[in-house]
């Protein structure tokens, strides 16, 4: 059994993505448990703007000689920000480090119709990629997930995007309280008719701490169970991969060339920094992986920003066990696998054989000529299981 | 000259019979109360119940002494020996040696509840024992109280004559007064020649740790003096008499305990295991000539294994095991190495209720945390060479082609219930292979005698008969002797694997039951892997339940990015942690927690 083409973005050990996290939404869905923050008052977008500009100037001084393959705005909600904000941003990344010519700047945006005015600023400012919030194709299913849009604004916002922006991707939710087999795949039918070359499909996840959390804990939300998931799961690749959007990884499917760059520098485990409320980042200093985090809590940031200079923890290098872990459970979740040579590099030692054999024979993992571990189609759905017992 | 002793008509023996909660403790407050025995300031509640345990739980468990003072009415002044026994039948050895040292009982029977199964055995062994018996209504100012139906019930189902018996309320003192006359006027005192030569009964003995092991006793002629040189007739061991004394209930030193009489002394001795109860004890220069007949020493029926939750606290156990069996030579361990528990002890018990406190005093006294396996009764096997074996534990049975024959314990059980459940009680007593021997009714209550294997007995009949009756019903049991059956090794298979742990001895009847009843239990306890795990219960080669736990199907995270790798590593350390607490069987891991729970619904 061989899993899909691996994906054709070639791999340099040189990417370098830089993360920028707007933390401000408009609601708070009751499935999301990022950080995101809802405002009465709308944020000082120039102050955040000139925060932002001083925190990538400190990451580019730990960072000095590299060039960035990929932007990526995330939030909570960028699309909130006014173009010049997002143009603001992207200056000051330019300023620190030398940008590729062919990097992906990508924004997540909300399909609203007041968000999508403001497209064609975006593009000006230089975003050549938007990944738009969709979630679903049914008005019912939209207000269920407490978004704010209708599925009529999605359409309409994804033609302006295609007319837009060279690149485009959005995202569905599935595996929702009651969704069948069928409806599904209606929906997913009707989800790659709209697409251009990438779509983002999460199973619908209850995460603590949020809304939906609550409800599932009280006995009032009917979500699917293992089996049905795994139906859901199954049925979406079959449907994906013959219309040649197969999976890349887990939740992420892309016709060949098409994969988003910024995040295979994630799941390759390649530099990145994260600048902004909560944003992490990952990145090679003096030989060994650190990881950076910074303070969670807008208004908070925003004061240690100009009050002491920098927003971000102190970054600490990750030990061997742990880097090497975090390749591991990144790299599998895409179906070129890892390189067992560069983890083996990380960790110092190679993983269990006799365990990889185990897998093997139970047809979750493969190994490949070039020397390279990747779990099967099956393997995809326990990976949680799998990743915990290689490591 | 020895000093005063009472004369043996003045002198008392009585112990309370009574069923747990009808009083018997609360009584013996009011007494040792009511006859200035010990002060107000000096009373607690339950003062001859010492153990923390027995204080909480309202039983008593090793036999309690107190000499009592008592003017009477008639102006004369009598010393009254209380022993206090142990009520469950567990202790029944226990019961059995105090009542020996006493001429009368007390009793005491609720009179709102009635007779109960414990309260019959026990006033069985006091009839035995040739007592005079007293029947002591008590709670009698309770509403539910029905006096007369519960005298009805004395009469009929002991065959005590029960007009004229006490009516008290032990908990307000009512009617207190009157059972101090009836110990002096309807108990007879003891009988002994006061001149003769030394002849004394070894009751008990237990380890001080100010005074060492002091020995209780019943002197039945002669006297037991300070400096005295005396022999332990069974052991031969010699002794000097260090102390002389009563329990009031502290130690009063007396020097001198005359013909009749209860106390204790010390006299050097080492250990507890150097006293053998029922021993006679005489002059070492002037001995008796007719030693009494002495007792059987209680042998341990069941046997189950305790392990340190914490491996590093192996020696710490082996130590608190080695302290507990100073005061308690009935219970007894040897070192066990288990698979899946890491060392620890088989250890031995009288019955389920003395494995609880031994296990209840470890955890308790020496802050151990223990894990304790299924009980299981001891077996004994006759080998087809001709050599007899006694089987503790299942893992050790020998190949059945060598095993001519295999006999397990029964017991004689009393159950008394509300007829109301009577259906349900036949039923369970039948599903455990119960052999009915009577049943009669006293009243709306049902008295039934079934005779059962202890095998069947010892997980979970007592819980079943308390849910069926609703909490109603009341049980007591004793031993009867061993009986061939037709017994297997039932062996449980994880993934092809036999697990040893959990092997069983069952009845050949029963094997399928208890197999489908275990698979099915595993199946919830052991969490999915990636492989489907077939669990079986299996006799020799012959699988005869079998249950599947399913491959993992689905545990993907859907989203992970830069921001949540942090989160999703150090969920993986977890699950590693989580995988280190986890007990390999070829190929698959089960939860400590989860083992452990499969050990304990054994049954």
């Amino acid at each position: 059994m061989s899993a899909t083409a691996p994906a054709s973005v070639p791999e340099a050990a040189t990417a370098f993505g830089v993360y920028l996290h707007w933390p401000f939404c408009a609601a708070k869905c009751p499935y999301c448990d990022f950080n995101s923050h809802v405002r009465q008052a709308p944020p000082d977008q120039a102050r955040f703007a000139a925060a932002f500009a001083r925190e990538i100037g400190n990451a580019a001084a730990l960072t000095p000689g590299r060039t960035v393959t990929s932007v990526f705005l995330g939030g909570g909600t960028p699309s909130l920000m006014a173009p010049a904000t997002v143009a603001a941003l992207l200056d000051a990344v330019a300023a620190a480090w030398p940008v590729a010519p062919d990097a992906e700047i990508t924004l997540e945006a909300n399909p609203s119709s007041v968000e999508a005015e403001r497209f064609r600023g975006y593009r000006a400012a230089g975003v050549n990629r938007v990944s738009l919030g969709v979630q679903s194709l049914h008005d019912d299913a939209l207000r269920a997930l407490g978004r704010l849009h209708d599925a009529a604004e999605a359409r309409r916002a994804i033609a302006l995007a295609r007319a837009t922006f060279p690149r485009l991707s959005f995202d569905l939710i599935y595996a929702r309280p009651g969704q069948s087999l069928a409806e599904w795949e209606g929906e997913l039918e009707a989800a790659i008719g709209l697409a251009a070359d990438h779509l983002s499909l999460y199973q619908l996840t209850i995460e603590p701490g949020t809304a939906y959390h609550r409800l599932h804990a009280a006995g009032r939300l009917n979500v699917p169970d293992a089996d049905h998931a795994a139906d859901l799961y199954e049925l979406t690749q079959e449907v994906t991969a013959r219309r040649g959007l197969a999976a890349y990884e887990i939740s992420n499917h892309a016709a060949p060339g098409a994969e988003s760059r910024h995040n295979l520098t994630y799941w390759r485990y390649r530099d990145y920094v994260g600048i902004g409320p909560g944003a992490h980042g990952r990145f090679t200093l003096d030989g060994s992986k650190r990881a950076s985090d910074a303070e969670r809590l807008p208004e908070r940031w925003l004061e240690l920003v100009e009050t002491t200079g920098t927003g971000t923890a102190v970054s600490e290098p990750l030990t061997a066990d742990e880097a090497a872990d975090e390749m591991l459970l990144m790299g599998l979740r895409l179906r070129e696998g890892i390189d067992l040579g560069r983890h083996a590099g990380l960790a110092g030692r190679g993983l269990d054989a006799g365990r990889i054999a185990g897998l093997a024979d139970l047809g979750l993992v493969e190994t490949t000529a070039e020397g390279r571990l990747r779990a099967t189609a099956a393997g995809a759905l326990v990976l949680n299981r799998l990743v915990a017992e290689l490591a | 000259m020895p000093r005063m002793t009472t004369p043996l008509d003045h002198i008392r023996n009585f112990s309370i019979i009574a069923h747990i909660d009808h009083g018997k403790s609360t009584l013996a407050d009011r007494l040792i109360q009511m006859t200035g025995t010990l002060t107000e300031r000096e009373m607690k509640e339950q003062v001859l119940d010492s153990m923390d345990i027995e204080r909480e739980r309202g039983i008593t468990i090793k036999a309690q002494t107190v000499r009592l003072i008592y003017n009477a009415r008639n102006g004369e002044q009598y010393r009254l020996n209380l022993i206090d026994t142990p009520g469950h039948v567990d202790f029944a050895y226990e019961v059995s040696r105090s009542l020996a040292a006493c001429e009368g009982s007390l009793l005491v029977v609720d009179a709102s509840q009635g007779v109960e199964a414990q309260t019959l055995a026990n006033v069985y062994q006091a009839i035995d024992n040739n007592h005079e018996i007293v029947p002591v209504l008590n709670k009698i100012d309770l509403p539910a109280a029905e006096p007369d139906r519960v005298k009805q019930q004395i009469e009929d189902v002991i065959g005590l004559d029960a007009s004229d018996a006490v009516m008290i309320s032990a908990k307000t003192g009512l009617g207190v007064d009157a059972v101090l006359e009836a110990i002096v006027h309807r108990l007879p005192p003891p009988k002994g020649d006061p001149a003769g030569p030394l002849k004394a009964m070894l009751v008990d003995s237990w380890y001080d740790a100010y005074l060492g092991v002091m020995v209780l006793v019943r002197i039945v002629d002669g006297a037991l003096k300070k400096g005295q040189k005396i022999r332990m007739m069974r052991t031969g061991a010699v002794y000097e008499v260090e102390r002389v004394g009563v329990m009031t209930p502290g130690l009063l030193v007396t020097d001198v305990l005359g013909a009749g009489e209860i106390g204790v002394f010390t006299a050097s001795i080492k250990e507890v295991a150097d006293t053998a109860v029922g021993d006679t004890i005489t002059d070492d220069r002037r001995p008796t000539a007719n030693p009494l007949p002495g007792f059987r020493p209680a042998q341990p029926v069941v046997f189950c294994g305790l392990f340190p939750v914490d491996a590093a606290d192996f020696e710490d156990l082996r130590s608190a095991m080695g302290k507990l069996r100073l005061n308690d030579a009935s219970f007894s361990f040897e070192m066990e190495t288990s698979a899946a528990l890491g060392f620890g002890f088989r250890c031995g018990f009288l019955g389920l209720l003395h494995l609880e406190i031994v296990q209840e005093r470890l955890e308790r006294e020496f802050n151990l945390d223990l894990i304790a396996t299924a009980p299981s009764v001891v077996y004994q096997l006759s080998l087809t060479d001709g050599t007899e074996i006694e089987l503790h534990n299942p893992a050790d049975m020998p190949d059945p082609v060598k095993i001519a024959e295999i006999r397990e314990p029964w017991i004689r059980a009393t159950i008394m219930t509300p007829d109301d459940y009577l259906g349900g009680i036949l039923k369970l007593c039948q599903e455990r292979r119960g052999i009915q021997v009577d049943l009669s009714y006293v009243g709306s209550r049902a008295m039934l005698q079934y005779d059962l294997p202890l095998n069947e007995v010892v997980f979970d009949f007592y819980d079943r008969l308390k849910s069926i009756s609703k909490g109603y019903a009341s049980f007591d049991y004793q031993i009867t002797g061993y009986r061939a059956g037709d017994l297997v090794k039932m062996q449980i298979l994880v993934n092809a694997e036999p697990v040893d742990a959990l092997s069983v001895l069952v009845h050949r009847s029963q094997a399928e039951r208890r197999g489908r009843a275990m698979c099915e239990k595993l199946k919830e306890l052991i969490p999915q892997h990636l492989f489907q795990i077939p669990i079986q219960a299996a006799i020799g080669g012959r699988i005869i339940a079998r249950e599947t736990v399913r491959a993992l199907r689905k545990d993907v995270t859907a989203k992970c990015y830069g921001g949540d790798i942090t989160r999703k590593r150090k969920l993986l350390d977890k699950q590693k942690e989580g995988k280190k607490r986890m007990r390999q069987f070829g190929k698959v891991e089960i939860p400590q927690e989860a083992f452990i729970a499969a050990l304990k619904m054994e049954g």
